[in-house]
């Protein structure tokens, strides 16, 4: 069985129609890439997975249990944590503070504070930093490590490197690897579509709420996401219904 | 001279403890609960009957009446506030004024007109003094006053910053949204910190009744004075409330002392002093106030 499975999800802000009935499942230990324009209802998506948002219609299952109506600071606690786009941070509390909050939902597991700063150890002099007077890149760290504190079954990465300079990029990415080299099951918001197949086992593009294109990341051509990115495989485009 | 500074000081341990309540609610809560008065006066009147009915000295009435109130804080954050911030900022403002004139006429058909105290409950508590060197006299109630509020302020000050459940509160109160994505359970937040604020209520509502009198429709001036140290000391700040209480009992106390008239004067006139270089470092002075609607016209 599938770790997590997406079901025909539909997600509406209002009259919008974020996401349009997206279908997916993602194996355990798998990293799955997410790559689309702005608002192609990546971001919308993840929140739903998250419990930040609730579906018009469709179901979200993790471990084949229903999380429909679960509200989002239980799923923390069944093992989903996102890393929220623009990090989310609570500025007006330290470092420490913000891994602690991380552990609220009290899932036993490795992750400590320490870990974390072994990890991040760009992060161990600000452990008592405000998050607000932080840079970019500690930020993100900070987020991340936010995220790895509940002990997660799926982590859900939200464009990590949105806002950062390609170094810090690299280093965030760096620390990445070594969680995905440690078997955890991750869905990743990247825009760099080459860091995105680089990383990923697996890649969706999602177009206007869609599914565009779903493939294993080593045989998906670039030029075949830049078609399903800009919507360019319709064989008419002008005639397919928004 | 000195002795009405420490009897400032003193008093202003009391307006700490009930701009306490008041404060709190504001910062993790970011509600003003304009029934912070009156529900300090149920309070005051909770253990009156205790105390006049059941002989239930009012030391010991707190163990009931502020598990009683712990659990109005509670219900009301569910059923009133929560719902009420739905619909903006505005309405909870106004539900709590509401309610406010609900337990000010519910008392008053209850309890009618009459001025009580809880003083002769107390015993000797009420006017007893301790002798401090340079023969200035303390009350006995005003020292256990000042001390149970600085005890209060900082426990709530250490709850918030070195407990679990206080980071959970602090997080809920800058963005309930993430708190919920990092496992928070920001109703539950919510609802405990509205219990934890109105058990300092009972509290101040305890102190209230001992050391002077309450009726009814007394709330209105316990939530001026809360209002005012609140603000005096930066709406939020717990060791800040301490010190807007300090500073608005002394400025009450020299006030007195000018003109027998000049206790409320001089509280008032601080708090706008205050008030006003505020909002003028802010930028928002009162010049900027006044030249608002030329510059729109313009």
């Amino acid at each position: 069985m599938s770790l997590l499975s997406v079901e025909d999800l539909v997600v509406r802000h209002g009259l919008l129609q974020a996401v349009r009935g997206v279908s997916f499942s993602i194996e355990r230990g798998e990293t799955l890439a997410l790559v689309g324009a702005n608002g192609a209802g990546k971001t919308t998506l993840l929140r739903a997975i998250a419990g930040a948002h609730q579906p018009a219609a469709g179901r979200v299952l993790l471990d084949g249990a229903d999380l429909t109506n679960v509200p989002s600071h239980r799923r923390v606690g069944m093992g989903i944590a996102l890393v929220p786009e623009g990090r989310k941070l609570f500025v007006q509390m330290t470092v420490e503070e913000n891994l602690l909050l991380g552990r609220t939902a009290g899932r036993p597991g490795e992750w400590s504070v320490d870990r974390v700063l072994d990890m991040f150890p760009n992060l161990k002099p600000r452990r008592h930093a405000k998050t607000g007077h932080l840079s970019g890149g500690e930020q993100q760290a900070t987020a991340i490590g936010r995220a790895l504190m509940s002990n997660p079954e799926v982590l859900l990465l939200d464009e990590v490197s949105l806002g950062l300079s390609p170094l810090i990029v690299d280093r965030v990415y760096a620390a990445l690897q070594g969680l995905i080299a440690s078997g955890t099951t991750i869905i990743l918001v990247e825009q760099d579509l080459n860091r995105a197949l680089a990383v990923s086992d697996r890649v969706i593009c999602m177009l206007e709420g869609r599914v565009a294109l779903e493939g294993p990341s080593k045989a998906v051509s670039r030029d075949q996401v830049t078609k399903a990115y800009f919507g360019l495989h319709r064989k008419s485009p002008g005639s397919v219904p928004a | 001279m000195s002795n009405q500074i420490i009897q400032g000081i003193l008093l202003g341990g009391y307006y700490a403890l009930i701009a306490c309540g008041l404060s709190f609610m504001f910062s993790v809560m970011r509600i003003i609960n304009l029934a912070h008065g009156s529900l300090a006066v149920f309070a005051a009147f909770a253990l009156w009957w205790l105390a006049s009915r059941f002989h239930i000295p009012p030391f010991v009435g707190l163990l009931i009446v502020l598990p009683l109130m712990a659990a109005i804080g509670w219900a009301l954050q569910r059923f009133l506030l929560e719902r009420s911030a739905r619909g903006g900022a505005l309405l909870p403002i106004l539900t709590t004024f509401g309610l406010a004139i609900v337990i000010d006429n519910m008392l008053f058909e209850q309890f009618g007109a009459d001025t009580r105290s809880l003083a002769p409950y107390i015993g000797s508590l009420s006017y007893d003094s301790w002798e401090w060197p340079g023969s200035i006299y303390v009350g006995k109630l005003a020292v256990i006053m000042f001390a149970t509020a600085v005890i209060l302020l900082g426990g709530l000050q250490l709850f918030l910053t070195r407990t679990r459940l206080g980071r959970s509160i602090r997080a809920t109160s800058e963005d309930p949204d993430t708190a919920g994505l990092v496992g928070v359970d920001a109703r539950r937040a919510n609802a405990i910190a509205a219990s934890i604020a109105m058990v300092t209520v009972g509290l101040a509502g305890a102190f209230l009744g001992m050391r002077a009198t309450f009726d009814p429709y007394a709330g209105a001036p316990q939530l001026l004075f809360a209002f005012e140290a609140a603000v005096i000391g930066g709406a939020g700040s717990l060791w800040g409330t301490l010190v807007g209480g300090i500073v608005l009992a002394l400025a009450q106390t020299l006030g007195a002392q000018v003109h027998p008239q000049g206790f409320l004067i001089g509280g008032h006139a601080v708090f706008l002093v205050v008030l006003f270089v505020r909002l003028s470092t802010s930028g928002l002075g009162l010049r900027g106030l006044l030249r608002l609607p030329s510059r729109s016209a313009s």
